[in-house]
């Protein structure tokens, strides 16, 4: 791999006589959503304004692109630092200032732009973060949901090439939560920032993280993907991610991706050769439209009403569900053929464009609001799965098979 | 057995050492105020000259125009009416005690020099500290526990350049210029307890506020409402920000005790520092 973007070298830190981080040794790569996790007061946020300079190592090294930052000089460390942006966990909006006046803030402050200039960045910003309306508004003034927008707004209009997220979704509510992740996710895609996250919204971010870390005891002892992580063996993975995992995602009411590894493996592996499945996979496209030109709430509840819906058809029948990347879901039924699959297959298709869609998506009204027309595409695709195949490679050829099953326009007649 | 016994003893019994300790706890606890007290001070003294050398940057003077609003022109009003009613008081105190030597004549150079030399600037300053300084306090303490002057380190944004710095500046432009209104207001305000209400001779007063001061009356008052400035503004200031570190208590109620300490510690100096002020500018 390239050399990475920040690595830490043996890094302590102690606060009087207690050691919140201990010997610790990462790496972050550039253009990655790298996801630090751990339980609340492990030292995550201590790590993180390690980054950013707001905090100094007791022992050990940063280094930024190879070279360590404490051996820089000022200039160069300080030009070095002003590519990072910090979102607070508490947002640390300005509250005597409107929304305006608070992404402004660092271009102002920091930049030889003139006020056209700052006043043509920021508009950008807060149209690409959908905060119109709320411009001349202040914090208090505004949902939670929206704060976060403003303070990812304030982070991104410097157009910093690391994003540090501090607990980015705590406080929200599980639809608020997911809409957050993907707002991240969506914009880190767009813009091609490295974003380094802290959190505990597992397994909420393995959907969005290129890379996780695990901080457990003081220090790291865990790096890779999220798949990897599923195959980690250590006391990290009994007392902190169990924990932390419900057994059903909140959001979609599905199982959590490793719950559906286990089921599959306690249903399906033990049969008999011959014995086979039906595999299906439904992929919600267009969602970076939806990100972008209407609301994440929309898409968030299109999304749970999905999950509702699969679980009413398919949950009837012992299926089991998980939602495998952001705008994609995978079910297994153990007991149906190829035929049987595509009846029940019509019958959600026809009952979700009838009455699921409506659950999450408004018509007119949103587009009234936003300004913005949502389009909706669902796509699924059935495999027959046998109990030797790799999981992996039945949705494969189920996600190869798909075909358009529902679509939602909006309704320009208003 | 026996071991038990004297073991039971010995804990039991008050080790000599305990007595001595008793008797310096007090010393030690006044070491340890003063020790801190000397450590603040030098902090405070680094915090505003750190702060003051940022005060020549060019993205500086809005923000000094918007706090000389908010630290001088705000406190305007109560200025005005603290030194009216001091300046009547003055003329009303005064009056009734030279009519007993048959002096009312000095009632004008009693009421300038009591105001222009003392009054005025302590007064002023004690008026400002209560009302721009606890609100610089508060503000700045908030900022502080709710990671808004982190942000601001974040962002490269320097916390003392964009927050203390213009303070400081607007203070010492402020306080002055309030303390002169405070003067002139409150000589109207014996004007009129000691002319208009009491009946001293209109002429004699206004000759005796004119021919009583000198330049120096008027430069010592504003030499001292300088200094008041630099106190009170880095004192709230310096509460405010290291709000978090307080040792007693946190979050709101660090930001509420930092604000009380802003105007407590801001009156005992303005006072202090009078006392010294006034007997170097006597002495030269």
């Amino acid at each position: 791999m390239d050399t990475p973007l920040i690595e830490f070298k043996d890094v302590t830190k102690r606060f009087g006589s207690r050691t919140i981080l201990e010997r610790i040794n990462l790496k972050i790569y550039e253009g990655q959503v790298t996801t630090i996790i751990g339980l609340s007061g492990s030292g995550k946020s201590v790590l993180l304004k390690h980054i950013i300079g707001l905090i100094k190592p007791d022992e050990g090294s940063i280094l930024f692109q190879g070279e360590p930052l404490l051996k820089m000089r000022k200039s160069e460390r300080m030009a070095k630092l002003a590519q990072i942006s910090y979102m607070f966990q508490d947002n640390a909006l300005f509250d005597s200032m409107t929304v305006f006046e608070n992404i402004a803030l660092p271009l102002l402050e920091t930049t030889s732009l003139g006020k056209t200039e700052i006043a043509s960045r920021v508009m950008a910003r807060i149209e690409q973060t959908e905060l119109e309306d709320a411009a001349h508004k202040y914090p208090s003034e505004l949902s939670g949901g929206m704060q976060k927008r403003a303070a990812l707004a304030r982070a991104l209009v410097t157009d910093p090439r690391i994003v540090l997220f501090d607990e980015p979704t705590s406080g929200q509510d599980p639809v608020r939560k997911n809409a957050i992740l993907s707002m991240i996710a969506q914009y880190q895609r767009k813009f091609g920032f490295t974003a380094i996250m802290v959190s505990h919204e597992i397994p909420d971010v393995y959907f969005i993280s290129n890379r996780i870390l695990a901080l457990y005891n003081r220090t790291i002892v865990f790096q890779g993907s999220p798949e990897e992580l599923e195959n980690f063996d250590h006391p990290f993975k009994d007392e902190v991610i169990r924990s932390l995992e419900g057994l059903q995602q909140e959001l979609t009411g599905m199982y959590s991706k490793r719950q559906f590894k286990v089921m599959h493996h306690a249903q399906l592996t033990q049969r008999t050769r011959g014995e086979t499945y039906s595999m299906v996979v439904f992929t919600l496209d267009d969602s970076d439209a939806i990100m972008t030109s209407s609301s994440h709430e929309a898409a968030k509840r299109t999304i749970q009403s999905m999950g509702k819906y699969i679980d009413k058809h398919f949950g009837a029948i012992g299926g089991f569900s998980t939602r495998r990347q952001t705008n994609q879901f995978v079910t297994v039924l153990p007991y149906s053929d190829l035929t049987e699959a595509e009846n029940i297959l019509n019958d959600f298709a026809h009952d979700f464009q009838e009455l699921g869609m409506k659950d999450g998506y408004e018509g007119p009204e949103r587009r009234k609001t936003s300004g913005g027309c949502i389009e909706l595409l669902i796509r699924a695709g059935i495999a027959l799965g046998q109990p030797i195949a790799e999981v992996e490679s039945v949705i494969d050829a189920a996600e190869s098979n798909q075909k358009e099953i529902a679509r939602l326009r909006c309704d320009v007649r208003g | 057995m026996a071991l038990d016994e004297n073991s039971h003893e010995l804990r039991s019994s008050k080790p000599p050492w305990r007595l001595g300790m008793l008797l310096t706890k007090p010393f030690a606890r006044i070491g340890r105020s003063t020790i801190s007290w000397v450590s603040n001070l030098g902090a405070s003294a680094i915090f505003f000259m750190l702060a003051f050398l940022k005060i020549l940057h060019p993205k500086q003077w809005s923000k000094i125009i918007q706090q000389i609003y908010y630290i001088g022109a705000r406190s305007t009003m109560i200025i005005l009416l603290v030194s009216l009613f001091t300046g009547m008081v003055l003329g009303l105190q005064s009056y009734t005690a030279l009519v007993k030597f048959g002096a009312q004549g000095a009632l004008g150079t009693l009421v300038a020099l009591t105001l222009v030399r003392e009054l005025g600037p302590v007064l002023t300053a004690i008026m400002i500290a209560a009302r721009a300084g606890s609100a610089i306090a508060a503000e700045i303490g908030i900022q502080r526990i709710s990671e808004q002057i982190d942000a601001l380190d974040t962002m490269r944004i320097d916390p003392l350049r964009y927050l203390i710095s213009p303070r400081i500046v607007a203070s010492i432009i402020s306080f002055p210029i309030l303390t002169a209104v405070f003067d002139i207001v409150g000589i109207i305000g014996g004007y009129i307890s000691g002319v208009l209400l009491l009946g001293a001779n209109a002429g004699t007063y206004v000759y005796r506020v004119q021919t009583s001061m000198d330049m120096k009356d008027v430069t010592d008052g504003f030499i001292k409402s300088i200094v008041f400035a630099f106190i009170v503004s880095t004192v709230c200031c310096y509460q405010g920000y290291f709000a978090h570190m307080r040792t007693d208590s946190h979050g709101a109620k660090a930001v509420g005790l930092s604000t009380t300490s802003a105007v407590v510690i801001s009156c005992v100096l303005i006072l202090v520092s009078d006392y010294v002020v006034t007997s170097l500018l006597i002495r030269g």
